[in-house]
C-alpha cells in the first residue's frame, strides 16, 4: 500500500512538471505582456528595457528554470498586471471559486440522483421524457449562454436575482465566505446553477442508465417476489447498487467544475481564480497564468491521486497485481 | 405571466416602500477595474479614470475637454518653461496641505525610471519653487502645450509617500508590492472608503474638497463594480443594479435606448482607426506580387478608394461611426474640415490606378488586425477584405488579440495592419510624433516625409501658436497626398444611463463625477 501511494506521487511530481514545462513554452505564444505594461507613448527602448528585465528574451528553457527555482522557495513572482504577489491573489480568490464549485456541485449531486433515480423507475411517463429532453441542453449549450440566458430572464426580467457578482461577504479571517448571509446566497445561485448543469446532466444520465441495468437484474427480482415495497427495493437496493460509478465519475469531474468556472465566472464577474486566470490571459500576465495552471495540475493530481488510493481499498484486484 | 407581473408589482412596491437614501450613491460599472491605485505607475484608462476621482493634476479638462485649472489656479508660458500659481488650501485626504513642495515631489515621481508616465512628464527638467505656492517647470526648450501634457500627471503628497516609502513607483523587478497599488491619498473630490479589486471599490465625497460647491455635482457616493462581460454588463443596467454603464457594446446601444427608464448619450471620441501600408520595406513579406507594391502611391490611392467608407458606418457599424480622411478626430489641434473629408469609393477608379501601376490582375497581401481592441474591429477588417477582392486584392485576413497584434506592428513585421489612435494631448504633435515621424515609434508604414519629420519637430518649440498651426495644417495636407494610411472612420463612444442620474459625456472617455447629478 505505501509501496503503491510512494509510486503514484512520484508519477504525479512527473506529471506536474510535465504540465508546468507545457503551458511554460506556449506562453511564449500567447503575446507580448510588455505592450500592456506600458502605454501606447512609451518608446522602443522602454519596451526593450522591460523585457530584459523580465527576462522575457531568454530562452524558453531559461525562463522555465528560473521559474521553477523561484517556485520551489515559494516565490511565484508579482502580477505583471496588478503588482501584487501571485500566492497572495491566488489565496484571496480561491474562497470564491471554492465555495461555487461546493454550491454546484450539491446542486449537481442531489438534484441529478433524484432525477436520475426518479426518470429510471418511471422511464414511460411523460414527465421522464420531458426532463430527458430539456437535460439534453445542459449538454449542448455552451455555459456562456445558458448563464446570459439565466441572467435575462431573473435578473432582468423577473429582478428576483442580482445579475452578476458576489455580495454578502463576511470575513472570518482566513476565509472570506458568502454562504453565511441572504444576500450571499442570492449571488451565488445563478452562477452555481450554470456551473452544475453539465455536471447534473451527466449524473442524470448515468443514474438513470444504472438504474435501468439494475432493476433488470435478479437480487432486484427476488427482491420484489420477497414483497419488499416499492420504497425499499428503489431507495435501498437499486439506488445504492448504482452509486459505485457515480462516486467515481463525481471524484473526477470535481477538476472538470474548478476548469469550467472559468467560463461562468467570466459571464457572471464572480471573483474567483478563473476569473483572474481570464483576465490573465488577456494581459498576457505570465506569473499568473503559470501559478494558476501549476496549481490546477496539482488540484488533478491530488484528486487522481485519492481516487487511484479509494480503487485500491476497494478493488482487490489491483493490490493483487502488485 | 399573469403571475410574473403581479411579482413584478409588488416587488417593485416594495422597494418603493422601503426608506429613501438619505444619500445620493452612484452605482456604475465598466469593463476593467483600475490595475493600481498608484498614480504614475500605469498609464491605462481605467487605472487613470479611477485615480483622477481621488487624485488631481495641476491643469484639468471639463467635460468640453476645455483646458480648467485644477490645482494650479493660473499658468503664463515663458521662454524656458510654464510658471504655475497653486491652488491655496487645499488639503490632501489625510489633511496634510498642498504645497509647491508636494509639486516638486510629484514630478520628480513621474519622472522616475519605473514611472509610466515618464514620456508626458519627461519635457519637464526641473521644478523649482518660487514660493509655497508657485512653482516653475523648466522644459527642454521652450514648449507651447505643456499644460495640454499635465491632465494625468497626478499630484501626490510627499510626507505620505515618504513615511510610506512609496517615493518610487512600482518597478517591474520588485518582488513585493508597494503600499500605494491599495492605498490612496490625494486632494479630490472623492475619497478611497474600501477597494477589492474586481469586485466593487467604494468611494465618498470628501467633505474638504476644495471644489465643494463649485460643480453642479451632488453625488455623496460611487460604488463601482468592474463587469467584463459585455452582455452581463448591460444586464446589470437592464435590471436596474447600476445606474451607468461606461462602455455597453454597440449592438445593444438600440436594446437600452428602447429601455423604459434609460438612455444612451453618443459623442464622437478621440479616437481614430485606420488601415496602415508598409511603404519601407524592399519586398513585402506576405503579398506574391514582387517588390513592394505600396512603394506606387497609386496603390496607396487605390487601396483608400476601394474600401467603401460610408458602407462600413452603415453596415458594420450600425450608423454609430464618422468615416473620415485622416487619422484623428474633431477636437484635436489640426483636424481640418478640408482633411477631415473622406477619400470617397471609386471601385472602378482604385481598379485603374492598380493596373496603372502595373498590378491588373491585383496582388495577395495578409492584413493584421485585433480582434479585442477597438469597435468591431475584426468585421470592419473582413468588410473590407471583401472590398479589396472586388478590385483583385486577395487579403488575407489575420484578426487575432491585442497582445499578439500590437506587438507585430511595434517590431515591424507587419505588410498592412489595423490601428487605433487616441490623442490625450489634443495636438497633432502627439500623432505626428508617433505615427508620421520618419522615427515614430508606432509609425511601422515605414513613411519618411522630410518636411513632415521637419514640422514634427519645429512645434515641439515653435509658441506663436498662429505659426505652429500653419504649420500643422501643411503637414496634415502633405499625409493628405502622401497617403501612408487607409482612415476608416473615428469612433463613437455612447454611455449607457438610468434616467435618474445626469453625466455629461466627454469624447474621452472618461467619466467626471463632480459634474454628474442624481435627480
Amino acid at each position: 500500500m505505501f509501496f503503491f501511494i510512494l509510486k503514484r506521487l512520484a508519477q504525479s511530481v512527473l506529471v506536474m512538471a510535465i504540465v508546468s514545462a507545457v503551458s511554460f513554452s506556449l506562453f511564449n505564444f500567447v503575446g507580448d505582456p510588455v505592450n500592456n505594461m506600458v502605454g501606447q507613448d512609451a518608446t522602443r527602448e522602454q519596451r526593450l528595457e522591460i523585457r530584459e528585465q523580465l527576462g522575457l528574451d531568454d530562452p524558453v528553457l531559461t525562463q522555465y528554470s528560473r521559474f521553477l527555482g523561484n517556485m520551489l522557495q515559494g516565490d511565484f513572482g508579482l502580477s505583471y498586471r496588478i503588482k501584487r504577489p501571485v500566492d497572495q491573489l491566488i489565496f484571496e480568490r480561491l474562497p470564491a471559486t471554492l465555495e461555487l464549485v461546493f454550491v454546484s456541485a450539491i446542486i449537481a449531486l442531489v438534484v441529478g440522483i433524484g432525477l436520475g433515480v426518479y426518470t429510471g423507475i418511471r422511464r414511460k411517463s411523460w414527465i421522464s421524457r420531458g426532463i430527458l429532453s430539456v437535460s439534453l441542453v445542459g449538454v449542448s449549450l455552451p455555459t456562456f449562454i445558458i448563464g446570459i440566458a439565466l441572467i435575462y430572464i431573473f435578473a432582468v426580467h423577473l429582478r428576483w436575482l442580482p445579475s452578476s457578482g458576489r455580495s454578502g461577504t463576511v470575513d472570518l479571517g482566513w476565509w472570506k465566505t458568502s454562504l453565511l448571509t441572504v444576500d450571499g446566497w442570492r449571488a451565488i445561485i445563478l452562477p452555481a446553477i450554470t456551473l452544475s448543469l453539465f455536471q447534473l446532466t451527466l449524473i442524470l444520465r448515468l443514474v438513470r442508465a444504472e438504474m435501468l441495468e439494475v432493476m433488470q437484474t435478479d437480487f432486484i427480482k427476488f427482491a420484489r417476489a420477497r414483497g419488499l415495497s416499492e420504497r425499499a427495493i428503489n431507495f435501498r437496493h437499486a439506488l445504492r447498487n448504482t452509486l459505485v460509478p457515480v462516486i467515481t465519475i463525481i471524484g473526477l469531474n470535481i477538476g472538470g467544475l474548478i476548469a469550467f468556472s472559468v467560463i461562468t465566472e467570466t459571464v457572471f464577474q464572480w471573483p474567483g481564480t478563473g476569473l483572474m486566470f481570464i483576465q490573465a490571459v488577456d494581459f498576457v500576465d505570465v506569473p499568473i497564468m503559470a501559478a494558476y495552471l501549476v496549481f490546477v495540475a496539482l488540484l488533478f493530481v491530488l484528486i487522481n491521486l485519492v481516487v487511484d488510493i479509494l480503487y485500491f481499498v476497494v478493488d482487490p484486484r489491483i493490490r493483487l497485481g502488485n | 405571466m399573469q403571475f410574473t407581473k403581479l411579482l413584478a408589482v409588488s416587488v417593485t412596491a416594495l422597494t418603493v416602500a422601503s426608506p429613501a437614501l438619505a444619500e445620493n450613491v452612484l452605482r456604475w460599472t465598466s469593463q476593467g477595474d483600475a490595475l493600481t491605485m498608484d498614480p504614475h505607475s500605469q498609464n491605462e484608462g481605467p487605472t487613470i479614470a479611477m485615480n483622477g476621482q481621488i487624485y488631481e493634476s495641476l491643469v484639468t479638462r471639463d467635460a468640453d475637454l476645455v483646458l480648467q485649472p485644477e490645482l494650479a489656479e493660473s499658468w503664463e508660458a515663458g521662454s524656458d518653461g510654464w510658471t504655475f500659481k497653486l491652488r491655496q488650501g487645499v488639503k490632501f485626504h489625510d489633511g496634510s496641505d498642498f504645497t509647491a513642495e508636494d509639486v516638486v515631489f510629484s514630478f520628480t515621481r513621474a519622472n522616475h525610471e519605473a514611472s509610466d508616465y515618464k514620456e508626458q512628464a519627461k519635457s519637464v527638467t526641473s521644478v523649482e519653487v518660487i514660493d509655497d505656492y508657485t512653482v516653475k517647470l523648466t522644459t527642454d526648450g521652450p514648449n507651447p502645450i505643456l499644460p495640454n501634457q499635465l491632465t494625468s500627471i497626478y499630484m501626490m503628497d510627499k510626507g505620505w509617500a515618504e513615511a510610506n516609502n512609496v517615493v518610487a513607483p512600482q518597478d517591474f523587478k520588485a518582488k513585493e508590492e508597494t503600499f500605494a497599488v491599495r492605498n490612496a491619498n490625494g486632494t479630490g473630490p472623492f475619497t478611497l472608503v474600501s477597494r477589492a479589486p474586481d469586485e466593487l471599490t467604494v468611494l465618498a465625497a470628501n467633505p474638504d474638497w476644495w471644489g465643494k460647491g463649485m460643480f453642479p455635482g451632488n453625488i455623496d457616493k460611487i460604488e463601482y463594480r468592474p463587469i467584463t462581460n459585455a452582455a452581463t454588463r448591460v444586464a446589470a443596467l437592464l435590471s436596474g443594479e447600476v445606474d451607468f454603464v461606461l462602455d455597453p457594446p454597440l449592438q445593444d446601444v438600440k436594446r437600452i435606448e428602447t429601455s423604459e427608464g434609460l438612455s444612451v448619450k453618443t459623442v464622437a471620441q478621440i479616437r481614430s482607426i485606420f488601415f496602415g501600408m508598409d511603404q519601407g520595406v524592399d519586398k513585402l513579406r506576405s503579398s506574391d506580387a514582387e517588390g513592394n507594391p505600396f512603394k506606387d502611391a497609386k496603390v496607396r490611392e487605390a487601396f483608400n478608394l476601394a474600401i467603401d467608407k460610408d458602407a462600413i458606418q452603415r453596415v458594420v457599424m450600425e450608423g454609430l461611426s464618422f468615416p473620415t480622411g485622416m487619422i484623428t478626430s474633431p477636437g484635436v489641434l489640426g483636424n481640418t474640415p478640408e482633411n477631415d473629408a473622406s477619400y470617397g469609393f471609386d471601385a472602378a477608379k482604385a481598379k485603374m490606378l492598380l493596373a496603372d501601376a502595373g498590378y491588373p490582375n491585383g496582388f495577395s497581401i495578409q492584413l493584421d488586425c485585433p480582434n479585442n481592441r477597438y469597435n468591431n474591429d475584426e468585421k470592419i477588417c473582413q468588410a473590407a477584405v471583401a472590398m479589396l477582392a472586388k478590385i483583385g486584392i486577395k487579403v488575407n485576413l489575420d484578426a487575432i488579440p491585442k497582445a499578439q497584434h500590437f506587438p507585430k506592428i511595434q517590431k515591424r513585421e507587419s505588410d498592412f495592419y489595423m490601428l487605433g489612435w487616441g490623442v490625450p494631448t489634443l495636438d497633432s504633435h502627439y500623432v505626428f510624433s508617433y505615427l508620421l515621424d520618419g522615427e515614430g515609434s508606432w509609425n511601422a508604414t515605414g513613411y519618411n516625409n522630410a518636411r513632415v519629420n521637419e514640422i514634427t519637430k519645429a512645434i515641439t518649440t515653435e509658441i506663436d501658436i498662429e505659426k505652429r498651426t500653419a504649420m500643422i495644417d501643411e503637414a496634415w495636407s502633405l499625409v493628405k497626398k502622401d497617403m501612408p494610411y487607409v482612415p476608416i472612420h473615428h469612433q463613437v463612444l455612447a454611455w449607457g444611463l438610468s434616467d435618474a442620474v445626469d453625466i455629461p459625456i466627454a469624447a474621452d472617455d472618461a467619466f467626471r463625477p463632480r459634474f454628474a447629478v442624481m435627480k
